[in-house]
């Protein structure tokens, strides 16, 4: 029999705004328990390329297959489009997304925010999506903020929040844009905390950061992109301290 | 007191009426300006012509002239279609325009395009992110709007749909004149009656001063409501 499928695939995906081609065939293969750091310049595509994996953005070519299931698509006046949106959305609810800026929905409280997927794409049983979103606030450290607003939590506690809201979806696989970026210095290491100790339980991960020692520390594969191209892509120990290509030694050289 | 020689009851009546007439076009008006806004941020450029189209003549024309118009233009347009529905078919069918409903129909047309406009720039106001995460988590489009775009474009959208609601409360006075009584009729009938105009307007004023009173705190309300989680951090942490 074959072997179980992967949780994501992405083949030969390209992505143009207007003239302007920003992916120019990209692939990636993400096993079960996969850690896959995306990093490169501003501009190099990394973000773009993780919002195609869930369809936030429209690829023009390229195929997106989640656990062995290939994602159609239509040609339209428009443009290259999902075929059925029905199916996008099933899929997007197996790929979490954490957003660089949280975007932890304002009027609910945390917990509103962790059990509302749950309960409304998933159909849980509202007592359950509960329970389970309590034991996941309390596994972010959050448990006595359930009952706060976005607002009235720092950068760090939204975004610890954000990612117990992409937990409860018990996703195929996490996707992770630039979630530190956004947090003041002495926040980052508590999300970076929670984001090991999911890499660790054996989460499917594909994160977009600027955190070197994190892409070293944690990846089972590391992907440098330049202009829409991998310009190198390895396990982390290669690609990290021994780089190939001039511009990644660039990129990697510490900055003053 | 004011002796009211025996209209009390009617004015009380005509009130009833007013308010029925008042609510019923706002809620049709709010569906309405739901759609109109749809439509006016629709990719599709039909239904925003059609959007465009729907403001611009509604809020170009007065309204007393259009109540005019929709109600014995609509009763002339309806015997029309019954009229050649009887040479053609046969069919003997006579539909007289109910007043009550004509004045609904009018004002929540006239209002829907005014909420239509709210309603788009309450929409646009809602921030990207709150959506894309709505996206980002498998919501189908119906349920991104009742869960995050309505509820999240309600505090933009409350203080002009309360103006809105204010100056639709006082344009249902305007439904007198298709011969529907309201407390206004009342109060002119009863002021040619007695030749005492003060008696009857004056507390035709209140009333319609407290209608506007009680909705008031009721905006105030829902205000309170939709701006949870959005006000300042320190208003919960003290």
């Amino acid at each position: 029999m074959a072997e179980t499928p992967l949780p994501l695939e992405v083949r030969n995906l390209r992505k143009r705004f207007g003239d302007n081609e920003v992916l120019k065939g990209l692939s990636l293969q993400a096993h079960q328990g996969d850690v896959i750091t995306l990093i490169g310049a501003s501009g190099s595509g990394k973000s773009t390329f993780l919002r195609c994996m869930n369809l936030l953005e429209q690829p023009n070519e390229g195929e997106l297959i989640v656990h062995g299931e290939p994602i159609r698509f239509k040609e339209t006046r428009h443009g290259r489009e999902p075929a059925d949106w029905k199916q996008v959305e099933r899929i997007r609810a197996k790929l979490s997304m954490v957003f660089q800026g949280f975007n932890l929905w304002a009027h609910m409280t945390l917990l509103e925010n962790v059990i509302e997927a749950p309960i409304h794409v998933l159909k849980k049983p509202r007592k359950e999506a509960i329970e389970q979103g309590r034991a996941l606030l309390d596994r972010v450290g959050l448990l006595e903020r359930a009952d706060y607003y976005p607002v009235q939590m720092s950068g760090g506690q939204q975004q610890r929040g954000a990612i117990a809201r992409a937990l409860a979806m018990d996703p195929e696989v996490m996707l992770f844009d630039e979630p530190t970026s956004a947090l003041d210095p002495e926040l980052v290491g508590d999300v970076l905390k929670v984001m090991r100790d999911l890499a660790k339980e054996g989460r499917t991960m594909i994160v977009v950061t600027h955190e070197m020692a994190f892409a070293r520390d944690v990846s089972s594969q590391v992907i440098y992109l330049h202009q829409g191209l991998v310009e190198e892509a390895g396990p982390p120990g290669e690609v990290l301290n021994n780089p190939r290509s001039e511009r990644l030694r660039q990129f990697l050289a510490p900055k003053h | 007191m004011i002796d009211l020689q025996g209209y009390g009851p009617r004015i009380l009546e005509g009130a009833l009426v007013t308010i029925e007439l008042a609510v019923l076009s706002l809620l049709l008006a709010i569906v309405l300006g739901l759609l109109t806004a749809s439509a006016k941020m629709s990719r599709n450029w039909i239904l925003h012509r059609i959007g465009t189209l729907y403001t611009t003549v509604i809020r170009g024309v007065p309204d007393l002239v259009l109540m005019l118009l929709l109600f014995f233009g609509g009763q002339m347009g309806i015997n029309m279609v019954t009229d050649w529905l009887y040479d053609q078919f046969g069919i003997d069918i006579f539909i007289n325009i109910n007043e009550f409903v004509a004045g609904v129909v009018t004002i929540a047309l006239i209002f829907g395009a005014y909420m239509g406009e709210t309603f788009r720039g309450a929409f646009l106001a809602v921030d990207s992110g709150q959506i894309e995460a709505g996206r980002a988590y498998g919501m189908s489009e119906g349920l991104m709007f009742r869960r995050i775009r309505f509820p999240q474009m309600m505090r933009h959208a409350l203080p002009g749909l309360s103006n809105n609601w204010m100056v639709l409360l006082k344009t249902t006075a305007l439904v007198s004149i298709i011969g529907l009584t309201d407390m206004v009729r009342v109060a002119a009938e009863a002021s040619k009656a007695t030749h005492e105009p003060f008696t009857f307007l004056i507390p035709v004023a209140l009333i319609y001063l407290a209608i506007a009173s009680v909705s008031e705190w009721i905006f105030a309300r829902l205000q309170k409501h939709y701006n949870v989680g959005f006000g300042e951090a320190d208003e919960w942490n003290n």
